[in-house]
C-alpha cells in the first residue's frame, strides 16, 4: 500500500513538474530557444505571489491575477527588446544571454528578499485531504496542482493546435524566413510565444510557492526538473511534457519511498535511463 | 487613374555587380505582365526589389500611388503584393487548409471569413480535395498550387508568380494556366516570371525582357517575341542568322 501511496503522490507531484516545463517547452517549440533563466523566472513568480499576498495584504485571487500580467508582460518586453536581438543560427548568444539574466535575477532576488528560505502558507488548504481508501489519501493542494497542470497542458494543446494564434506560432516555428513575405511580424509573434510561456511560468511560481520551501537560489534545479521533463516526454510535445513530469515525480517519491536520500538521485537516474533507452522522448514530435 | 505599381529609375547593386539597372515601368490595376529574360538576368532580384526582400540601391517603387521603396516586405503583403516562390516553401507540419489560413492571419488580419475565403481559394486552384493532408505529402504540382494557394489567401492586388509552371508536365502545365487565367479573370493584377514561354503568353497581355538587369524590350507579347534583339537573347538565335 505503501508503494501505490508513493506512486500516487508521485504522479500529483509531476504535476508541478509538468507545470515547471509546460512554458519551457512551449518556448523551444515555437523558438528553438533554451531559456537557462527559465528556472529564475519561476522563482520570480513565486516571490511575487508572496509580495503581494503576505506583504502587501492583497486579496489571493488579485495577487494571482497581478503575477501573472506582471509575468506575461515582463515575458513579451523580455523578448522584444532582449532576446529578440540575440535569436538566429547560432544557439550560444541567447544560451550566453539567458544565463546572464539567470545570474542578475538570483542576485537580485538576494538583494530584495534575502537569502532566507521562503514558503507561502495556505492555511486549510495546507492540510485538507481526500481519503480514497482507509490507507491512501491525497493532499488537497497537490490535487489542486495536478489538476492545474492538466488544465494548463490542455489549454496549450488547444491554443497550439486549434487556435489562429497557435497557426501562427507553428508557421514561425517551421518556417520563419518566409513568415515576412505573408506579412507576418517574427519580432511580435516570438514575443507573443514568450509572453504565452511566461504566464505559464507565473502559474508554476505561484505553485512553486504553495507547495515548497523556495530561496534565490532555488531556479537552477527548476530548471533541471523541467528540461528532464521536457526531454522525457518528447521535445515539442505538450502531453509529453506532462507525461515527463509524471514520470520525474514518481521516480522520486518512489526513489524517497526506498531511502528518503534517493529522492532526487531516482529522479536523475530515471531520466538518464530513458534518455538511453530512447533519445528522441517517449511522445516524440507530433503534429496534433 | 495612377498605376497599381509604378518602378522609377530602380536600381540594385551588389559591389560592382549590376543586378537591376534603371528598371523603369508602370503596372496598370487589372494587368498580367509577364517578365523573361536569361538566367541571371535579374528577374527573380526584380521580384524581390517589387515585393521588399530587397531595398533599391536608387530609385523608387511606388504600390498604389504610394512610396513603398522603404517599406519591409511584411507591410508590401499588408497593402497587397503578395509573392510565390519559385521553390515552394510550404509549411510542412501543417495541412494545405491550416497552411491558408495562417496566411490569411498573417497577411490578411480583420478578414471576416477566413474560413470560407480559403476554402474557395483551394477550390479555385483544385486543392480541395487535399486541404486536410499535411503540406509535406504533397507532390510538386500541387506544392505548386498550394505556394500559388497561399499567396491569394493573404488578399493581394498584385501577385507576384516566381517560376510557377518550371518542372511540371505538359498536362500539368496547361492545367495550371486555366488557374491562372481564372484569377486574372477575377481582376488580380499579376507579374508573371516564366522560362515556360508558351504556357506565359497564354495569359500574359504585356511582355517585359531583361537582361543584364536592363529593361531591353517591352510591348505587345508577340511583337516583343518577334523581335530580333530578343530572340537573340532569349532564344539563343543570332541576328546575323536570323538574318541569313
Amino acid at each position: 500500500m505503501v508503494w501505490i501511496n508513493a506512486v500516487l503522490q508521485g504522479v500529483l507531484l509531476g504535476g508541478l513538474y509538468a507545470l515547471f516545463a509546460a512554458g519551457l517547452s512551449l518556448m523551444f517549440g515555437v523558438m528553438r530557444f533554451v531559456n537557462i533563466a527559465h528556472g529564475d523566472f519561476i522563482v520570480v513568480g513565486a516571490y511575487l505571489i508572496l509580495t503581494f499576498v503576505i506583504s502587501w495584504g492583497l486579496n489571493p485571487i488579485i495577487g494571482v491575477a497581478l503575477v501573472l500580467i506582471l509575468m506575461a508582460a515582463a515575458g513579451y518586453l523580455n523578448q522584444r527588446f532582449v532576446l529578440n536581438r540575440v535569436l538566429g543560427k547560432d544557439i550560444l548568444p541567447p544560451i550566453l544571454v539567458t544565463f546572464g539574466l539567470s545570474i542578475i535575477v538570483q542576485n537580485g532576488l538576494l538583494e530584495l528578499f534575502s537569502a532566507d528560505s521562503r514558503k507561502l502558507p495556505t492555511g486549510t488548504w495546507e492540510t485538507s485531504s481526500l481519503a480514497l481508501t482507509d490507507q491512501i489519501a491525497v493532499g488537497l493542494l497537490p490535487f489542486l496542482m495536478f489538476l492545474t497542470a492538466v488544465g494548463v497542458i490542455a489549454a496549450m494543446q488547444f491554443v497550439f493546435y486549434r487556435s489562429a494564434l497557435g497557426r501562427m506560432l507553428r508557421a514561425t516555428s517551421d518556417d520563419p524566413e518566409i513568415v515576412p513575405l505573408m506579412g507576418g511580424n517574427n519580432a511580435r509573434i516570438f514575443a507573443i510565444a514568450t509572453a504565452l510561456a511566461s504566464l505559464v511560468v507565473g502559474i508554476a511560481g505561484i505553485w512553486l510557492a504553495m507547495k515548497t520551501n523556495f530561496d534565490p537560489a532555488a531556479g537552477p534545479a527548476r530548471l533541471l526538473f523541467a528540461f528532464e521533463a521536457v526531454i522525457i516526454g518528447g521535445l515539442g510535445n505538450i502531453w509529453g511534457t506532462l507525461l515527463g513530469g509524471i514520470i520525474l515525480g514518481v521516480a522520486q517519491t518512489v526513489g524517497a519511498q526506498i531511502d528518503a536520500g534517493y529522492q532526487i538521485l531516482a529522479g536523475h537516474l530515471v531520466f538518464l535511463l530513458l534518455l538511453v533507452l530512447r533519445p528522441k522522448g517517449l511522445l516524440p514530435k507530433v503534429s496534433h | 487613374m495612377s498605376p497599381l505599381l509604378s518602378l522609377k529609375g530602380v536600381d540594385k547593386s551588389f559591389g560592382a555587380l549590376k543586378v537591376a539597372d534603371q528598371i523603369t515601368f508602370d503596372l496598370p490595376a487589372g494587368q498580367a505582365l509577364g517578365i523573361i529574360g536569361p538566367n541571371g538576368a535579374g528577374k527573380s532580384t526584380l521580384f524581390n526589389l517589387i515585393g521588399g526582400a530587397l531595398t533599391p540601391t536608387a530609385g523608387t517603387v511606388q504600390f498604389d500611388g504610394r512610396d513603398v521603396t522603404a517599406l519591409p516586405a511584411s507591410a508590401r503583403c499588408h497593402l497587397g503584393a503578395a509573392r510565390s516562390f519559385q521553390i515552394p516553401h510550404p509549411f510542412v507540419g501543417m495541412t494545405v487548409f491550416e497552411n491558408l489560413l495562417v496566411a490569411s492571419s498573417f497577411g490578411n488580419a480583420g478578414h471576416r471569413d477566413q474560413r470560407a475565403a480559403c476554402k474557395e481559394i483551394l477550390e479555385r486552384t483544385g486543392l480541395i480535395h487535399r486541404a486536410n493532408r499535411p503540406a509535406g505529402t504533397l507532390t510538386l504540382l500541387e506544392r505548386k498550387r498550394l505556394e500559388l494557394s497561399r499567396a491569394l489567401a493573404t488578399g493581394p492586388r498584385l501577385l507576384m508568380l516566381d517560376e510557377i509552371a518550371g518542372g511540371l508536365t505538359e498536362g500539368e502545365c496547361l492545367a495550371l494556366v486555366d488557374t491562372i487565367k481564372a484569377i486574372r479573370d477575377s481582376g488580380v493584377t499579376i507579374i508573371w516570371i516564366e522560362h515556360i514561354v508558351h504556357a506565359l503568353l497564354a495569359v500574359v497581355e504585356r511582355l517585359i525582357v531583361i537582361d543584364f538587369g536592363k529593361i531591353v524590350a517591352e510591348g505587345d507579347p508577340k511583337a516583343v517575341m518577334a523581335d530580333p534583339l530578343v530572340q537573340e537573347i532569349y532564344m539563343g538565335i543570332s541576328v546575323d542568322d536570323a538574318a541569313a
